[in-house]
């Protein structure tokens, strides 16, 4: 067994640390070592995308990378989407839209729509589907993860313009 | 039907489903998210080669790995009498190989560590020498007389498993040799696996101290599953306890009972730990439950004006190196006679013979009530056929043999009961969405142009929701299921049931059941399934059998409660029962609506208000046992394009029309059905577990086991028509398989289509853009 190296990071806006083995993934650290099991592992070959978390503004596939790699960097996981007890929009959209049925995929799926909106606040059908590519989900076919993640979409143009409307 | 307000949530209101709250969060609690204290981790060693002898394991340097607690092997079971175990199919399994190895990927030995890297640094230090056998991947020779004989336990010395058959073998043959016009086709359904993002695992957790084992487990059906650990394990029954926590979906993959539940829970029992056993995909994919992997032949004559005279079916099962199939005792090919599919064919015969080979044990039911999907397919696909053979679109093919929907109750010549249907209504509403007319003229132009465009339709019957006790059980256990519902003093409730959800959204459906019997809000209706301690015993979820089976139990268990409902509130309103009439939600007087009582006033009554000589409190239980299965049906309608210079397949369009009897969540109903195409579309063209000549898998990994992503999946465009079933309490059928079961032959039937002018009659599945084109490039089409 090779030296365990401190890690850490600052995961959801709080500073996190543990003592891992350099062989690590990023994935076990967040759910074993941190114990936030809302990331998911679906597969061996960064395949499904249950494990995406988002890692300084981009997503990354947690399997795929080691947590040594992740030292000193931020993390958002599922955990992190809520604001002041409020779901995040995209969460709030899957629940309206039945973007989700086991809900597996669901954790992956939310963080890859994140960074998605983040890049680009008003995707097209066809947009949100090539965004989401990286995710496998085996019950809805898609179709209303798409309309979830435009029901985010909108809701967060809608919040922002009120908000600018409200400073004029 | 009564109809419930929209705040109450009965059958038919498009509610939001109750568990996704705690999903979106990441708060669900799948079987990987377990941790207990002091939990040690499991690692299987498997097998590199199809068919080998073992000669010898050597553990030591595995042993000597710091961290390291146990390795069991086959031996070691065997000194408990556990090295095999029952399938549920009647065969048994190895749990870890003793003498030899009869596929890759096959269970050898078992680690135990202190961490699940440990584990599986200990795992690569398991020595095992092999001696290579000759290796059988074609089933069709199995059952040469000088092929080695792969099951060498059994007394039966070849490679045959069953054979089945049922129908009129001499009169089809009559009428198939008589009839003047013939179809035929060999469909091969390949081997494919559910795959469920989730992949299969458990907790073991023995408490020396009680002598109690609590296994945490991806269950579809945790009560049988607690029977047969008592059944094999020994244990006192009372002294286990399955859980299966929130499930990553099913789809059939996690029915029977893999050997590392079986390791997992000899290696707590044998420490005094709880140990973890979580599967890798390619574990997954190469040693769990497939589907399918069935060679099949189709027969059909008619009459020249198209009427359809018989089938007959003849098909060679290919269940690897186990019959790990989940099937009914009485049905070693479930539910395949369903395959006269919806036309009213005068005589049908079929028969299927299963065969063992080098390659992982199965043939479970992938989001399919056994083998209705290989059924589906196969009438679907050779009318098609016989459409080309009597020059008549295949619409009007259908519509001239369908079961006329005044002739249900209808008795199939396989000997099944349908118990209702209109197949022309729903073709009709499918053709009217989709333009077929239209379509088929954009056709014909496009033809002269030279580019392909096929439409595929697939009017497909189903057959779910087993069942009936006289015919259906699983390893002996009756095919029923349960209910209990109590309804607390506040007028709130809890319903507890012997199915368990892997993503159908039975915290939500069971509760609308509640709301829709007794008012109460669905809001107010907790559902909880899973803990065999407290839910009542049942045979779990697959086979679409829940809404059929447990929520039929539901409504009665519900009635049941109405019924002593209607006694304290005729004791409250010092009324005669007779005098009382119910709406949702309250029992009134007769013409005097006013003078009521509401079922919470009542619950509330039955706590602190019973009247004397009726038992207090207000609860009940009910195991549903059906008179008959439930028979949803539909038509599909696939529109491709197809790019001659790469064989690549677009679909354009899917109308997906069902009928599943009335609906209790049309939200829920139309997302199982977008998921059920998808799966179909996966399957029709990308889904293969196959092997090499050597019995290599070659569709171990999500990179070689294609899955569809966002972008090749198209929009489904969905409808339904409504025809329920008469003997279900609530009229309702099922839905979850019917698109995975009635869609592979409409996406194949659109490809044959847009082929079929070159003289192309079938393409087997997954019809990839490789295959496609070299159809193509053999019949001199370039790009």
């Amino acid at each position: 067994m090779a030296k365990k190296e401190l890690v850490k990071i600052k995961v959801n806006g709080r500073e996190r640390e543990a003592t891992v083995e350099p062989r690590m993934l990023l994935v076990h650290f967040i759910r074993e070592a941190l114990g936030l099991t809302g990331t998911h592992v679906g597969c061996d070959t960064s395949n499904c995308g249950a494990c995406t978390v988002v890692l300084n503004g981009k997503t990354v596939k947690s399997c795929t990378i080691f947590a040594v790699q992740a030292d000193g960097a931020e993390i958002l996981t599922v955990e992190g989407l809520m604001s002041n007890g409020q779901l995040h929009p995209l969460q709030e959209g899957f629940k309206e839209q039945h973007g989700l049925q086991c809900g597996f995929c669901t954790p992956g799926m939310l963080m890859s729509s994140y960074a998605l909106l983040q890049m680009n606040p008003n995707p097209s059908e066809e947009e949100v589907r090539w965004g989401i590519s990286g995710n496998l989900c085996r019950c809805t076919g898609y179709q209303n993860i798409v309309r979830a993640v435009q029901f985010a979409a909108k809701k967060m143009l809608d919040n922002k313009a009120a908000a600018q409307g409200g400073r004029e | 039907m009564f109809k419930t307000t929209a705040e109450v949530g009965g059958m038919g209101h498009s509610i939001k489903r109750k568990e996704d709250l705690r999903f979106i969060q990441g708060k669900g609690n799948y079987v990987d998210d377990v941790n207990l204290p002091g939990m040690v981790y499991g690692q299987l060693v498997r097998s590199p080669y199809a068919h080998a002898r073992l000669k010898r394991i050597n553990t030591e340097h595995a042993k000597a790995l710091a961290g390291v607690l146990a390795v069991i092997t086959g031996e070691d079971l065997a000194k408990a009498g556990l090295a095999w175990m029952p399938t549920l199919s009647g065969d048994k399994q190895m749990v870890l190989a003793t003498g030899k190895v009869l596929f890759q990927s096959q269970e050898v030995a078992f680690v135990v560590a202190e961490d699940r890297y440990t584990a599986a640094d200990a795992a690569e230090l398991v020595e095992v020498e092999y001696e290579e056998l000759p290796v059988l991947v074609d089933p069709k020779k199995s059952l040469d007389p000088n092929a080695p004989i792969l099951r060498d336990d059994r007394e039966q010395k070849d490679n045959h498993i069953f054979h089945w058959e049922v129908g009129d073998r001499k009169g089809t043959e009559k009428a198939i040799q008589e009839a003047p016009v013939k179809a035929k086709v060999d469909a091969f359904f390949q081997r494919c696996h559910p795959a469920p993002l989730e992949t299969c695992g458990c907790v073991a957790d023995m408490n020396q101290a009680t002598g109690r084992l609590t296994v945490y487990m991806t269950s579809q059906a945790p009560h049988a599953h607690r029977t047969l650990f008592a059944l094999v394990g020994g244990i006192p029954e009372n002294n286990i306890r399955v859980v299966s926590p929130d499930i990553g979906g099913g789809f059939g993959n996690k029915v029977p009972i893999y050997p590392g539940y079986v390791c997992a829970v000899v290696a707590s029992l044998t420490l005094g730990v709880p140990v973890k056993w979580i599967e890798t995909r390619s574990e997954n994919l190469m040693s769990t439950g497939f589907a399918r992997d069935y060679h099949m032949t189709a027969e059909i004559s008619a009459e020249k004006s198209g009427k359809m005279t018989a089938l007959r079916v003849k098909t060679l099962a290919d269940h690897g190196a186990f019959n790990a199939a989940a099937q009914p005792t009485k049905f070693p090919a479930g539910l395949f006679s369903i395959c006269t599919g919806s036309y009213d064919l005068p005589k049908a015969f079929c028969e299927v013979d299963g065969v063992y080979t080098n390659k992982a044990p199965g043939g479970i039911a992938y989001r399919c009530s056994f083998r209705v999907t290989e059924a589906a397919y196969l009438i679907e696909r050779v009318v098609d056929v016989l459409a080309n053979e009597l020059k008549m679109d295949p619409v009007e093919l259908r519509r001239k043999n369908f079961i006329p929907s005044t002739a249900f109750p209808y008795k199939s010549p396989l000997g099944w009961t349908y118990d209702s249907g209109d197949y022309d209504a729903a073709m009709k509403k499918a053709l009217d969405k989709v333009g077929y007319r239209e379509l088929r003229k954009e056709q014909e132009e496009k033809r002269k142009k030279g580019e392909l465009m096929g439409i595929g339709v697939s009017s497909f019957t189903e057959i779910v929701g087993a069942g009936p006790s006289h015919l259906f059980d699983i390893a002996g256990i009756k095919m029923f299921d349960s209910c209990e519902l109590r309804i607390h003093p506040t007028g709130k409730a809890i319903c507890r049931m012997g199915t368990k959800s892997q993503g159908q959204g039975h915290e939500t459906t069971y509760a609308q059941i509640v709301a829709q019997e007794l008012g109460i809000p669905a809001a107010d209706v907790t559902v909880e399934e899973g803990d065999t301690d407290t839910a009542p015993y049942g045979l779990g979820t697959y086979a679409s059998r829940s809404t059929p089976v447990s929520g039929a139990a539901t409504a009665v268990a519900a009635r049941k409660i109405r019924d002593k409902a209607k006694k304290i509130a005729a004791h409250l309103l010092e009324a005669s029962e007779e005098d009382l009439e119910w709406e949702p939600g309250k029992f009134f007087v007769k013409g005097a609506p006013g003078k009521a009582k509401t079922i919470q006033e009542i619950a509330f009554a039955a706590y602190t208000n019973h009247p004397q000589g009726l038992e207090a409190g207000l609860e009940a239980v009910d195991y549903y046992d059906p008179p008959n299965l439930t028979f949803p049906f539909g038509t599909y309608i696939c529109i491709v394009d197809i790019d001659k210079g790469t064989g690549e397949i677009k679909v354009r369009r899917f109308v997906a029309v069902d009928d599943c009897g009335n609906i209790i969540n049309p939200m829920i109903v139309e997302g199982q059905i977008h998921g059920g195409l998808t799966e179909g579309l996966g399957i029709a063209f990308m889904q293969q577990i196959d092997y090499d000549e050597n019995g290599n898998v070659q569709g171990g990994t999500f990179m070689d086991y294609l899955l569809p992503t966002a972008v090749e999946t198209p929009n489904w465009e969905t409808d339904k028509t409504t025809t329920p079933s008469p003997h279900h309490p609530l009229g309702a059928k099922g839905i979850g398989e019917s698109p995975n079961v009635g869609s592979p032959a409409a996406f194949v039937n659109a490809v044959v289509d847009a082929l079929s002018h070159l003289g192309v009659r079938h393409i087997d599945m997954p019809i990839t853009p490789w295959k496609v084109w070299n159809i193509l490039k053999e019949k001199g089409v370039t790009g």
